[in-house]
């Protein structure tokens, strides 16, 4: 894997570069202080250095709101699919977002392949940036064993004061960086300054997880009947937050919309949440996950155990915007800790 | 770069014949307009698109046919059922499909089978009925139970009265509640399993119905009758968005529904806690 130097006041020429043949997404600075991925109109509103996004970068391969297909109504009705994808390179993911994305990769391309995924996602390049600390209290990367990364990126940046060391994932990485960034290769003394950086970066961040995350489907499986479902529930709102900021659920709702003129209309995926009370409804109103604590227990189970029988990775990479963003306070830390301590694994 | 196939292109079918059984449902027969057949097995489902309304998951009610014609029937009980109860023959519709794992009709070969329906459970048993008795010479003794609400709400009507006058199949019809003209067996559907003996381990048990049936069920052909928990298929109800495996509505535990079912045997799902109430 070959190791490239990139200056910092070169970033900014690099990213045009890029901006000239493809769109290019990154973090930038919201009003509230808080960062989100967005559209780069301007290379200088790209933060490298940021304590984690609202939404994790799955908005750009699986979208809020997307359209399947695109009909006409009428004597002679047609329907078309769509799939919509444009080349994009998201720049500056970190780790626990690029696992996530692993995971999603998986999910979309098993069995039945999703093309409305695929296609955005194939046509997607992937710049991921290095965490020198913490996002802040919430995140447990290192428990969850996602502060790090090594495959899943096309490139991999990692700062070193003035300069990045840019790893290449891919060729279409190195082709990306070869066209457009300002590079050289690195010396024996970079490579002793990555070595010092990363081990650097280690002792920053902290073990939250009173057991190894290889452990959880363990505790999982022994928590079914936990008490800890109904606690939880009870505090619980069911708003399903966590579902829409969590960088690995893909649940969605398929509905149809039918434009002014009644003659056409499009078929739309969106976001959906397991939390939700509908999420499990036939229409003959029996609700097969009526509950709201079987609903949280699902989720749960969802991150830590049936996605990784499923697809071999753990549902939860550690990123924390769940807790983030609840109301109530429910910590995916605190659940996991307490069911080990439940069950007595 | 190649685009992919999108997953959610039906294809188109128009409706043949229409017409309805009850107050609340209504047969239709449909065939794909590319002529292709819809190449199903008893037990599969399809989603049927009405555009600018929406999608829903149905099962398939015939045996899979030569000319590739296949049949629906469907209770007016949301927004796209209602819908199709309102179209009429040369209509047309959006199909997807088939989807799931029907029932394994080569494995019952050989065997006694024993049919639960309750209710619109019927409505996907009615395949595997169908092709069993398509095929009956291969099959041992076939029975099949049968319980509704009520008078008023029992399907295929024309079918059971058939079924009944053969003599190579043992036909049980019940319903929770007479009418004035009902001279039949009253009462819910596991009154009627004290009418039937079975050799359990040369039979093979197939129930369908509403969710809350099961369980009472399973007590008759499990615990009083015998069966093995591997020689007893069902066929479960779940909200099966996409069909293929990726929305999540249809999960069950760590199951899919849509890819892994809607055909179980009790064996594999017994130890679901989310399987059967």
């Amino acid at each position: 894997m070959s190791l490239k130097i990139l200056d910092k006041k070169d970033v900014g020429a690099f990213v045009s570069g890029l901006m000239t043949e493809l769109e290019v997404v990154g973090a930038q600075r919201k009003d509230g202080g808080k960062y989100a991925f967005g559209v780069l109109a301007d290379p200088a509103d790209l933060q490298l250095s940021y304590p984690t996004t609202i939404l994790p970068p799955k908005k750009y391969f699986l979208p809020a709101e997307e359209t399947l297909l695109r009909f006409q109504l009428g004597e002679n009705p047609t329907v078309q699919p769509v799939i919509e994808a444009k080349p994009r390179v998201i720049f500056g993911v970190h780790a626990c977002d690029i696992h996530a994305t692993w995971l999603l990769d998986v999910a979309f391309a098993k069995d039945n392949a999703d093309a409305n995924y695929l296609e955005k996602r194939n046509r997607a390049l992937i710049v991921g940036v290095d965490c020198p600390t913490p996002c802040d209290e919430h995140s447990f990367c290192k428990s969850m064993g996602t502060l790090t990364v090594d495959s899943g990126y096309d490139l991999f940046l990692t700062d070193l004061g003035e300069a990045y060391a840019v790893e290449v994932g891919t060729p279409a990485g190195e082709a990306m960086l070869n066209k457009h960034a300002h590079t050289r290769p690195a010396t024996e003394r970079d490579l002793a300054r990555l070595n010092t950086v990363n081990a650097a970066r280690w002792p920053k961040f902290t073990f939250a997880l009173e057991m190894s995350h290889q452990d959880i489907p363990n505790v999982m499986g022994a928590s079914y009947k936990s008490p800890l479902w109904e606690e939880l529930a009870e505090r619980c709102l069911g708003c399903g937050r966590c579902n829409l900021v969590c960088p690995t659920c893909y649940c969605f709702n398929v509905f149809d919309e039918v434009q002014f003129n009644l003659q056409e209309g499009t078929r739309l995926r969106e976001w959906d949440g397991c939390l939700l009370t509908d999420f499990a409804k036939v229409a003959s109103g029996e609700n097969f996950r009526k509950n709201r604590a079987a609903r949280l227990r699902h989720r749960f189970y969802r991150k830590g155990k049936y996605l990784e029988e499923m697809y071999g990775h753990l549902g939860c990479v550690g990123c924390g915007r769940c807790v983030r963003s609840c109301l109530v306070d429910i910590d995916p830390v605190d659940v996991f800790n307490r069911l080990k301590h439940l069950c007595n694994l | 770069m190649t685009q992919g196939i999108s997953l959610f292109q039906p294809r188109w079918a128009e409706i043949v014949r229409t017409e309805p059984m009850t107050e609340k449902e209504r047969f239709f027969q449909l065939h794909l307009k590319d002529g292709s057949s819809l190449g199903h097995t008893p037990g599969q489902f399809v989603e049927v698109s009405l555009f600018g309304i929406g999608e829903a998951p149905i099962s398939i009610s015939s045996a899979p046919a030569r000319n590739g014609d296949f049949e629906l029937c469907v209770r007016a009980m949301g927004d796209v059922t209602n819908a199709l109860h309102r179209l009429s023959p040369g209509a047309l519709v959006g199909i997807r499909g088939p989807f799931g794992h029907g029932f394994p009709v080569d494995q019952m070969r050989g065997k006694d089978v024993l049919f639960t329906a309750g209710g619109l459970g019927l409505v996907p048993l009615r395949s595997l009925i169908n092709t069993v008795l398509a095929q009956r010479q291969d099959f041992g003794r076939v029975l099949i139970l049968y319980g509704c609400k009520n008078p008023s709400e029992i399907l295929f009507r024309d079918e059971l009265a058939q079924w009944e006058k053969r003599d190579d199949v043992e036909f049980h019809l019940t319903v929770d509640r007479g009418d004035a003209t009902w001279t039949g067996n009253v009462g819910v559907i596991t009154r009627l399993f004290p009418q039937i003996t079975v050799e359990p381990h040369k039979t093979v048990a197939v129930i369908v119905g509403p969710p809350i049936m099961y369980k009472f069920v399973l007590i008759e052909v499990v615990a009083n009758k015998g069966i093995p928990e591997d020689q007893i298929y069902l066929s479960l109800e779940r909200r099966m968005k996409c069909g293929v495996g990726k929305c999540g509505h249809c999960q069950m535990n760590h199951v899919y529904v849509c890819q892994s079912g809607p055909v179980f045997t009790y064996d594999q799902i017994k130890h679901l806690a989310e399987a059967i109430e």
